[in-house]
């Protein structure tokens, strides 16, 4: 066998500009983007599972607040707008990571995102203890149990994808551009995209349907 | 702060009562006597067991080797074989269980010699040892070993992630052999249905014992699938199309979208019955808007997907033994691919079937009734797949086609019960029933674990260089098989006769008879297991004679066979292309087997870690502080992980080269040897003359 | 050799004398069957149209499956004997691997014999959905059933009475049952007339039954829950007409008016031997109890309890220990049906 006659272009990965010599880097890549596409796939399945309790459970108030009286409209616009932003700093990120060979734009716009999401955590926490504080906790009904088993369970994401961020920001300072790194960032970028979309599904399932 | 307070601090609820003798001292009844002498040996047997383990293994100074050679190592082939060894030891475990089981029932008539309570436990670890511990590991473990050298790879595609699976099943492991010790398991049997387990019912440390089990070796599982799935879509050597791959690496792939799709539900449902009951959650209560049959159909949406993870690699090892010990080309390859297909996307359809009598209305019922008939097409299909493979080939009777000639009469028979039960109103009769336990111990039996003992006797020696003791062997195949029918057949009787499932005593003398035979059948199985210990005990002692270090000791058809045995840490020197089905069977036909490559390169392999290792500890400690309420030790733990992995993320020596010199010397060495060595037929495969070079001569002349 | 031969002849000894004890055993449980008179509690002996169609059906079934499932099992030995290894003149083709008229039967077999299947399938599952009434001239009697740790609470609403491990009904009259539970979920069972539906707290399940003879039939609960679960049985009992109207007097005439404070008694983990202790008067038969009758939409309200949005404290959740009651029945407790 040998690696000669294979394309080594058609390896590439679309989304990372590893460099022309490290062919190798980029069939690894491949794999590894690959296996964390599926980790999400399952992942997708976990919130698709709650997303599905959360539905049969919304009328189960139990005599306790429903959606109408406890979704604030105002503060859940202002965390949709915060992580849709984000998505779009974190694509700025990813732009320069492919095209440019400079860290600085890069750590500047990953910054903004991590700003962003943190701005998206805290309105959250604060909408969870004004619930709380209404007596709208998760033990008050099926309904809020269900509500707070799947919004929590993404802001948790939210968290660890922030965790992850700061993680490489660290390694960017201390490594450098290496292959790891960028593979690293895809990686995140993917997760930070995919926390969006379930972000939408949440505002459309939840809050939307919730409060129309 | 008062002695108390600080011990409630320390160590949670764990107390004097948490011991296994503590009922038998506080109320010396003769029930209490018998009850707690059981526990309290039992107990005591997981401590002996691991104090002279580790007394051992200090004394023969062999730490260094278990942590270097084994535990820290992501080598696929040596966490397969830990994978099964763990399987092993919660067979035994498990075994012991049904044996009490049955023993209990056969003396049951009006009273018994166990506690009910003790019996609900015994019930219950048996049914959630067996799958998650025993039956899950032991074919993550072969599909590890075998699937990487199938596709002509040195690894998976995730090492380290591979040690990490591992790390969490056995974590999982350890906390439902601490719940022997220390406390009580649950007791609502392996599929824990609230509202029975929610904190108001169940307060005790039971529950969580299992569901902190069960939530470890699920993700682990997921892990797993992801690893699998990835490795065997990208690491394919150069020509291996999906077409072309062994059938037993399909159904490892099957296997492994299934985990990827199938483990969330249960990391789900289990951790929402945790949030139940510690933090007053209600997903499953009684009133509060809380709903028990969400749990039954999350529950089911992992339970049957499940099933079929566990058939599939079975599935999957009686096609390479059919076609090997035929000495033949698998029949209907297409077929088979397009029927484990089927059943691997149907099997998520049918979850229904678990619970017709839930309430729901007739056409839903109706259309899962039949959903689950048709997952019977594609399954049928395989069985005479592998009948038409024996026809006008050249069977062996070797141990794992013995297996899988009980497995193909056997497992028509639970089909048969299968697809009465797919009628709901039959099911209605039957469902919590024996004939309900008949039959999926029926499919689980000669499915699932004859396929595991087949694939271990027949892969055994690629792992270790020296085959099985074939007599010892043989005896336990025909004591598993005799000891199943006996066990397992009377027990469809009972369940027609109206006999519950999960039942510590009874009251119709009717019941009795059948009762004895099944408990003959236990006493059977029991002698099976331990002729397979004694079978291995006698193999290493003998394994110098029966070595078969060229590595092909059964004529085999895939790439594995093409390879030393014990197969080299880099698995293939070169990595082989490949331009046909059993590329190995055509090598050996073309001549072209055993040939010295042009040139060696370096090979690139994974640095052991400790990560699995860390992450078993800490997510076993973790498990065992929520189950008794040690608040610091869970936050400790918990903290624990993200700091390991950030730590490991920082790490950049995560691989090691393999000098080409290295990897020639070795080649040519073994090389040398098959070149030394006679071919063996078939006649004198189970004899010492077998040293793994395979003549195959026959097959060549008569095509 | 010698000894091995010897061996052998022991052996079979020992194998004729484990047969001849197997043998012995089933032959012993046949004539238990008879000997001890117990209820029925298998659907293969049907008392009733919905247990014999489940009968039917099985058989029909287990026969139509035979089809696939009898080659199988004689295939399999025979074809590993006739190409075993050292077998002469049979053709040895190890590149054979297809073959479309063995394809087009492997496929298409299974899949008729399903086709066949299903239409009894679906036909079955209507005709005997739980929730179908039974066809039949007489108004059904209605009864509602609240299961309890360890024992099922009979409430019959039109005639005002209630029991506890004994359902009586009429022969030839459809009978109707809502069920519940006060506890955990449970699953009704009567096998002789028909199959089991789940009961779950906060909500109503529904099953129609019919008994067409006079009889005793087991009655049992088969969804594990708790320490006294196997206790959980019950007679059912089949009464022509006029003997069901007795037996409904004598309800009424030997019973104890069921209220609060009773029922309080009654759902505390307890078998039926242990409430009898508690609750039963003499005038009542061993081990059963009787109720005179029922405070007005008791099943309701027990359902209602749960979906009140009102927490439930601990110790007014029936089938907890924080509710009294022993969570460990006597482990020799005896609750036999018959005797």
């Amino acid at each position: 066998m040998s690696a000669g006659n294979v394309n080594t272009e058609a390896l590439k990965h679309p989304g990372i500009n590893l460099g022309e010599a490290h062919g190798e880097a980029h069939t690894q890549a491949e794999g590894v983007v690959f296996g964390f596409w599926v980790f999400l796939m399952s992942d997708f399945i976990l919130f698709g599972l709650l997303f599905a309790t959360y539905a049969t459970m919304v009328d189960h108030t139990a005599g306790g607040p429903g959606p109408k009286a406890l979704f604030d409209l105002k503060s859940i616009s202002i965390e949709t707008f915060a992580l849709l932003l984000s998505s779009f700093t974190f694509g700025m990120a990813s732009l320069n990571l492919k095209h440019g060979e400079r860290r600085k734009p890069i750590i500047l716009w990953l910054l903004a995102t991590l700003m962003l999401g943190l701005i998206f955590l805290g309105l959250e926490l604060h909408d969870f203890s004004s619930m709380i504080d209404k007596g709208a906790g998760p033990w008050r009904s099926g309904f809020l149990s269900a509500f707070f088993g799947l919004v929590p369970l993404h802001g948790l994401h939210v968290a660890t994808a922030s965790l992850w961020l700061i993680v490489m920001l660290v390694q960017m300072g201390v490594f450098g551009l290496t292959p790891r790194v960028k593979t690293r960032l895809l990686r995140l970028g993917l997760f930070w995209h995919f926390l969006d979309i379930i972000w939408v599904g949440i505002f459309s399932i939840v809050y939307l349907a919730g409060l129309s | 702060m008062t002695a108390s307070d600080l011990w409630h601090l320390v160590f949670g609820r764990l107390g004097l009562q948490s011991l296994p003798f503590w009922d038998m001292i506080q109320h010396p009844t003769p029930s209490h006597i018998i009850n707690g002498i059981i526990a309290t040996g039992a107990a005591a047997v997981v401590v002996i067991g691991a104090l002279v383990t580790v007394f051992l293994i200090t004394k023969y100074r062999k730490w260094g080797v278990l942590w270097s050679d084994w535990l820290t190592s992501v080598d696929h082939k040596k966490i397969g074989i830990m994978y099964i060894v763990l399987a092993f030891v919660m067979l035994a475990r498990a075994l012991i269980e049904a044996l009490l089981i049955r023993t209990q029932q056969a003396d049951g008539l009006n009273g018994g010699f166990l506690s009910a309570d003790h019996f609900a436990q015994l019930f219950s670890t048996h049914g959630t040892i067996m799958i998650f511990f025993m039956a899950m590991p032991f074919l993550i473990g072969l599909i590890n070993f075998v699937m990487p050298q199938q596709i002509g790879a040195r690894d998976v595609s995730f090492p380290m992630m591979n040690s990490i699976s591992l790390g969490l099943t056995a974590a999982g492991a350890a906390l439902v052999m601490v719940s022997l010790v220390l406390g009580k398991f649950e007791t609502g049997g392996w599929t824990a249905y609230p509202p029975y387990t929610e904190a108001a019912f169940n307060p005790g440390p039971g529950v969580d014992y299992w569901i902190w089990a069960i939530a470890l070796s699920s993700i682990g599982t997921t892990m797993t699938g992801i690893n699998f799935a990835v490795t065997i879509y990208k690491k394919r050597a150069p020509g291996m199309t999906l077409f072309r791959m062994p059938l037993f690496t399909w159904t490892a792939l099957c296997t492994a979208i299934l985990m990827i799709f199938a483990m969330p539900p249960l990391t789900a449902v289990s951790l929402m019955l945790a949030l139940d009951r510690y933090l007053d959650f209600h997903f499953f209560t009684n009133g509060m808007g809380g709903n028990m049959m969400n749990f039954a159909n999350l529950f089911w949406l992992f339970g049957h997907p499940e099933v079929y993870i566990l058939i599939l690699p079975a599935f999957g090892v009686y096609s390479e033994v059919f076609s090997t010990f035929s000495g033949k080309r698998l029949y209907g390859y297409t077929s088979l691919v397009y029927a484990t297909m089927a059943i691997a996307v149907l099997s998520f359809t049918v979850w229904l079937h678990h619970f017709f009598t839930m309430g729901q209305s007739a056409n839903i019922n109706a259309v899962f009734g039949l959903l689950t008939m048709i997952i019977g097409i594609p399954t049928g299909v395989k069985i005479y797949d592998w009948l038409l493979t024996m026809y006008q080939g050249r069977v062996r009777f070797t141990v794992p086609l013995i297996y899988a000639l009980a497995f193909s009469v056997l497992f028509v028979l639970g089909g048969l019960s299968g697809v009465l039960l797919a009628n709901p109103s039959i099911d209605f009769q039957v469902h919590n029933s024996l004939f309900l336990v008949a039959h999926f111990h029926n499919m689980l039996i000669p499915g699932l674990l004859f396929g595991m003992l087949a694939g271990y006797h027949f892969w055994f020696p690629k792992a270790f260089g020296f085959r099985l003791d074939e007599r010892w062997g043989r005896l336990s195949a025909y004591l598993w098989i005799s000891g199943f029918i006996l066990a397992f057949f009377p027990l469809y009787a009972l369940g027609l006769m109206g006999m519950t499932r999960r039942t510590v005593s009874y009251f119709d003398p009717a019941y009795t008879p059948w009762m004895l035979v099944a408990e003959v059948g236990a006493l059977v199985l029991t002698a099976a297991l331990t002729t397979l210990v004694i079978q291995l005990i006698v193999s290493i002692r003998e394994r110098k004679a029966n070595a078969v270090p060229v590595g092909d000791p059964w004529d085999g058809r895939s790439l594995e066979w093409a390879i030393a045995a014990p197969s080299p840490e880099w698995n293939f020197p070169v990595i082989p292309t490949v331009t046909d089905r059993d590329p190995f069977a055509v090598a050996k036909a073309q001549h072209t087997a055993y040939q010295s490559p042009p040139a060696y390169e370096d090979i690139t392999l994974p640095t052991n870690s400790a990560m699995g290792m860390i992450i078993c500890v800490v997510g076993g400690l973790l498990g065992f502080a929520l189950v008794w309420h040690m608040w610091w030790l869970a936050i400790l733990s918990a903290l624990a992980v993200p700091v390991a992995v950030i730590a490991k993320s920082f790490d950049t020596r995560t691989e090691k080269v393999i000098p080409a010199a290295e990897v020639r010397q070795q080649h040519q060495a073994w090389l040398a040897q098959a070149r030394q060595e006679t071919p063996i037929s078939r006649q004198l495969e189970t004899s010492p003359d077998n040293h793994g070079l395979a003549d195959n001569t026959i097959a060549e002349a008569s095509t | 050799m010698k000894s091995g031969s010897r061996a052998h002849c022991h052996r079979g000894k020992t194998v004729r004398r484990i047969a001849v004890t197997i043998l012995t055993l089933l032959a012993l449980s046949v004539l238990y069957d008879d000997a001890w008179a117990l209820p029925v509690s298998s659907f293969l002996e049907p008392a009733g149209p919905v247990a014999a169609a489940q009968k039917n059906h099985f058989i029909w079934v287990t026969l139509i499956t035979l089809i696939v499932v009898l080659p199988a099992i004689i295939l399999t030995p025979y074809l590993a004997w006739r190409y075993r290894y050292g077998a002469k003149k049979v053709a040895y083709k190890p590149k054979w691997a297809f073959s479309w008229l063995f394809e087009i039967l492997i496929w298409g077999v299974p899949t008729i014999i399903v086709l066949i299947l299903s239409v009894p399938l679906w036909n079955s599952t209507h005709q005997l959905d739980p929730y179908h009434p039974l066809a039949s001239t007489q108004k059904p009697l209605h009864i509602e059933v609240i299961g309890l740790d360890w024992k099922w609470l009979f409430i019959y609403p039109d005639e005002g009475i209630a029991t506890v491990g004994e359902m009586a009904v009429p022969v030839g009259r459809p009978i109707a049952l809502d069920l519940t539970t006060d506890t955990v979920m449970q699953s009704f069972w009567i096998p002789a007339l028909g199959g089991q539906i789940y009961a779950m707290p906060g909500m109503r399940t529904k099953l129609q039954l019919l008994a067409d003879r006079p009889g005793q039939f087991r009655g049992l609960n088969s969804q594990f829950n708790g320490m006294g679960f196997e206790h959980q049985q019950f007679l059912t009992v089949s009464l022509k007409d006029d003997a069901f109207k007795n037996w409904v007097q004598q309800v009424k005439s030997r019973g104890i008016p069921l209220n609060t404070g009773r029922y309080g008694t009654l759902n505390k983990q307890s078998t039926r031997a242990e409430s009898f202790a508690a609750l039963g008067t003499p005038a009542m038969p061993q081990d059963i109890l009787y109720f005179s009758s029922v405070p007005p939409n008791f099943f309701q309200q027990v359902i209602a309890r749960y979906r009140s949005g009102h927490p439930l404290p601990p110790g007014d959740q029936p089938g907890t220990k924080a509710h009294g009651g022993h969570s460990t029945p006597s482990p020799n407790g005896k609750t036999g049906l018959g005797t």
